[in-house]
């Protein structure tokens, strides 16, 4: 059950905060096992405080690739019964299970924990007139906004969001990490500079398996917020990490960007570095710079997205926030994290280790030839 | 006419001099158009304060600094309802008959909520940017955004923008017509408005032939009277404005007397020298919303769809759900003037109680047009009045995509608020057409005073941005939570879309 915390909870409050973030993708398709991203993140214990710990594996559920998977977070039994109840209205499920955990000391005031793995129902996915994404996007929304004491947390195909409050090894602990294997992990640990003591708000934040961990502040958060809003996403956690999914999700999405596209658009490149470009470069950039302004996001920020088959990972246009990259070129890895410690503590002998630039994407996608 | 001999009025303005430091040089003689100052028969100067309009002219000019003009301490009966204002314009209309005149924008002591909005900054959790270090964007676009990504067989995207204003910093100088004010403001305007990379606006007076070389800086209006409007006109600037109302008199039109129609203004105008220039209150071919559209159309067809189109209407009550009708109408720009925007000349009682102040209008219509998903069909330009680099970065915060200044640009070129303009004899050259007037603005100094203005404010927002956080405008752009308010209640927080200081 979840403590009544007399603090604001997310979403009735906005909560700055710092934060570390580590990445692992293996361009070949070969899992790694949970343990290992949890390694990474906890070489880097001092850049959280306990407020908030998860994690984002892809390729996790291969025996379901083709169902949503939903993780929920049920304040009491209660919520538990409405919100089946709406699943069952509008989707085939075809497993549902508590998501084994274990008792670890450091973490408490756990909510129930359910996971679902659905299908939209052919009727009413007719009816609505949506692609099946768009459906089910609207229904996790749903959730999310209206049956309170509900929150899906984690909502793509094959793969999974395990987050809580606590730090993040902890977390990882918790939520039995070593028993999955993915292609790619992203872990997150945060450093809220208030109590926010509600599990929802810890990061991954996922929307049909855009998953995203950031670390920053961004300072174009309420243009951005009232800008995407337009478009039928609602953000009810006042977030960054919240704000930025629903932007990613829109241009990728809805306007069918490429994700270099996507980055060119959020961490654009000055004018000054734009006009020095080739005329066709320079075209396209001033259209997609003028075309989503209010989608520009500036403040620091370090943030993976993860993606099916794919990460990327993007700084803001200064690099206000650390991050690097490391490649290891016979195991096809690549590790993204806040400090290079985080890499060498899982990878001592990486090819190369770099810092991108500000806003220069690191987009990693599966070999032509992976399997998953 | 009814004042049967009896002075009514008592003058507003004392001129002091100094007769110790006065040398009798009679320049503040010359330079006065109100005829205030003059020389008696022993050699002394003497000054006629009834005449006297307070515009500082003489006492900017006065070589010894012999000259102040001090308020009157003159006193009705202290009264907290009939103030001397009241009283004295009772007594004018008494002996006129006629309705008050007045200019600049509306001077009364009602809220002005840009001094109640604070400005946040960074602190801790992320960092100040520091514009003398990094990179300080303010580039700004105005004009629609295209709906939809196309792209062509390769994949590449295809450019389908509709047509745009590039201003390097989102400031441009207000509608003020030539014949309002003068062929040196205008120049002066011009050419600072081309220096700038922004707009100056020709107002409804048509555009001088000899600033056609300004075009790509020139919004180009159409207004009620469609004066000096031609093809060659509309295809002269990088934007054509619709102007349906104005802040400083919503609902009227305008009247520029035919004493001022004389050489190259009747030319411009395309009427007659010395007939009244008389623009209708309504436009007499839009009754309606419907008709709005169809004016816009005609306009982007006369320039082949190369122009953006602006709307230009006052703050009035309904502005949210004028303003969206207008961002249905084919617009590309929506202007509102709020109630404080000035005027060459308006009926007083007009100016200083119709319409709405711009910071509650700019806010719900951006919070209007977001809530119907159509903000990417208008950018929108705010005016009436900002009066400093602080009262634009409040309006972008709001949700205004630029802001037009004119009050602003005439006190950089000189004007004093006098709020004389309808009398024509401005000393300082703005607001006048005699000859020997106009000349005392040089172009050269006026628009270098106004491309100053405008850098300065544009060195003041990018530090102000940069305390934020902010490295370029369009992040702060409806960035509302970078405002808190001060001295406000829960309704006007709820229409600013703010919170109070402290929460």
């Amino acid at each position: 059950m979840m403590s009544q915390n007399i603090l604001h909870k997310e979403g009735e409050v906005r909560i700055p905060s710092g934060c570390a973030i580590s990445g692992i993708f293996s361009k070949s398709g070969k899992k790694v096992n949970g343990r290992e991203i949890i390694k990474s993140i906890a070489t880097m214990h001092d850049r959280s405080n306990g407020l908030g710990g998860g994690f984002a594996g892809y390729g996790i559920y291969p025996q379901y690739p083709d169902a949503y998977a939903f993780h929920v977070f049920y304040n009491d039994e209660d919520s538990k019964a409405r919100c089946e109840k709406f699943l069952e209205r509008h989707f085939d499920v075809i497993n549902l299970s508590k998501i084994p955990t274990r008792k670890v000391a450091a973490i408490t005031d756990e909510p129930l924990i359910w996971r679902y793995f659905v299908t939209p129902l052919h009727i009413k996915l007719m009816q609505s007139q949506l692609s099946e994404e768009e459906f089910t996007k609207r229904c996790v929304i749903h959730i999310n906004t209206q049956l309170d004491g509900a929150y899906v947390f984690s909502s793509g195909k094959n793969m999974g969001v395990f987050k809580a409050v606590g730090f993040p090894e902890d977390v990882g602990e918790f939520y039995r990490l070593e028993e999955y294997d993915a292609y790619s992990w992203t872990a997150h640990g945060r450093y809220p500079t208030n109590t926010p003591g509600w599990w929802g708000g810890a990061h991954p934040f996922d929307l049909l398996g855009l998953s995203i961990v950031h670390n920053g502040e961004i300072s174009s958060y309420d243009a951005n917020r009232r800008y995407i809003e337009m478009f039928g996403y609602k953000c009810n956690l006042l977030t960054d990490t919240e704000v930025i999914t629903y932007i990613i999700d829109y241009l990728a999405n809805e306007k069918k960007l490429t994700m270099e596209e996507v980055a060119s658009v959020i961490a654009a490149p000055f004018w000054s570095t734009i006009e020095r470009m080739p005329q066709k470069q320079r075209e396209q950039l001033t259209y997609l710079r003028n075309t989503f302004a209010s989608l520009l996001i500036t403040g620091p920020f370090s943030i993976l997205v993860g993606f099916e088959g794919g990460m990327m990972a993007l700084n803001d246009r200064l690099k206000l926030r650390s991050m690097v990259v490391g490649e290891k070129d016979d195991t096809d890895m690549v590790y993204i994290a806040s400090e290079e410690c985080a890499i060498r503590v899982i990878e001592p002998r990486v090819d190369r280790v770099w810092s991108p630039k500000g806003g220069e994407p690191v987009i990693v996608r599966l070999n032509p030839d992976a399997k998953v | 006419m009814g004042n049967n001999g009896i002075n009514y009025i008592h003058p507003e303005f004392e001129v002091v001099r100094d007769q110790d430091k006065c040398i009798a040089c009679r320049v503040c003689e010359r330079q006065c158009a109100n005829e205030v100052h003059y020389m008696d028969e022993d050699g002394v100067m003497r000054a006629d304060n009834s005449k006297c309009v307070n515009c500082h002219r003489c006492v900017s000019l006065c070589p010894t600094g012999a000259l102040k003009i001090v308020k009157s301490d003159h006193t009705f009966r202290p009264n907290g309802n009939w103030t001397p204002q009241i009283i004295t314009e009772l007594y004018r209309q008494a002996g006129s008959g006629g309705v008050l005149l007045s200019s600049m924008g509306n001077p009364t002591n009602l809220p002005v909520y840009w001094d109640r909005l604070l400005l946040n900054a960074s602190q801790v959790t992320n960092p100040s940017i520091d514009p003398l270090r990094e990179p300080m964007e303010t580039v700004t676009f105005l004009g629609k955004k295209p709906k939809e990504i196309v792209r062509d067989e390769e994949g590449n995207i295809v450019n389908n923008q509709t047509p745009q204003i590039r201003l390097n910093t989102p400031i441009m100088f207000s509608a003020m017509s030539y014949g309002s004010i003068s062929y040196n403001a205008h120049a002066s305007l011009a050419r600072a408005a081309t220096e700038l990379g922004i707009c100056y606006n020709t107002g409804e007076g048509g555009l001088h032939e000899d600033f056609y070389q300004y075009g790509p800086n020139t919004i180009v209006q159409v207004a009620s009277g469609r004066f000096g409007v031609h093809k060659a006109y509309l295809e002269a600037g990088c934007a054509v404005e619709i102007k349906i109302g104005q802040g400083a008199k919503p609902g009227i039109g305008g009247h520029l007397p035919g004493a001022k129609i004389v050489g190259d203004i009747s030319r411009t105008r395309m009427i007659p020298e010395g007939s009244d220039a008389i623009s209708p209150a309504p436009h007499h071919d839009i009754y309606s919303i419907e008709d709005l559209r169809q004016l816009v159309y005609s306009l982007k067809e006369a320039t082949e769809y190369n122009k953006p189109v602006i709307v230009k209407i006052a703050a009035v009550h309904n502005v949210a759900a004028i303003a969206s009708g207008v961002a249905r109408s084919g617009a590309d720009i929506i202007a509102i003037d709020g109630f404080r925007g000035g005027t060459g000349a308006a009926p007083t009682r007009i100016r200083d109680n119709v319409g709405i102040p711009i910071e509650l209008a700019l806010a719900s219509v951006d919070s209007r047009l977001r809530e119907e998903g159509i903000r990417d069909n208008v950018s929108v330009v705010v005016g009436g009045s900002i009066r400093s680099a602080a009262d634009v970065v409040k309006a972008i915060a709001l949700g205004a995509d630029a802001c037009y200044i004119g009050t602003a640009a005439c006190l950089a070129m000189g004007c004093h608020l006098c709020r004389s303009c309808q009398e024509g004899k401005c000393n300082w050259g703005i607001a006048t057409q005699r000859p020997e007037l106009v000349k005392r603005l040089n172009p050269n100094i006026g628009s270098q005073r106004l491309v100053n203005l405008v850098n300065a404010w544009t060195h003041e927002i990018k530090e102000i941005m940069g305390g934020m956080g902010i490295n370029s405008i369009e992040s702060l752009r409806g960035n509302r939570l970078m405002l808190r308010g001060v001295g406000l209640n829960q309704k006007e927080l709820e229409i600013l879309g703010i919170k109070y200081a402290g929460e």
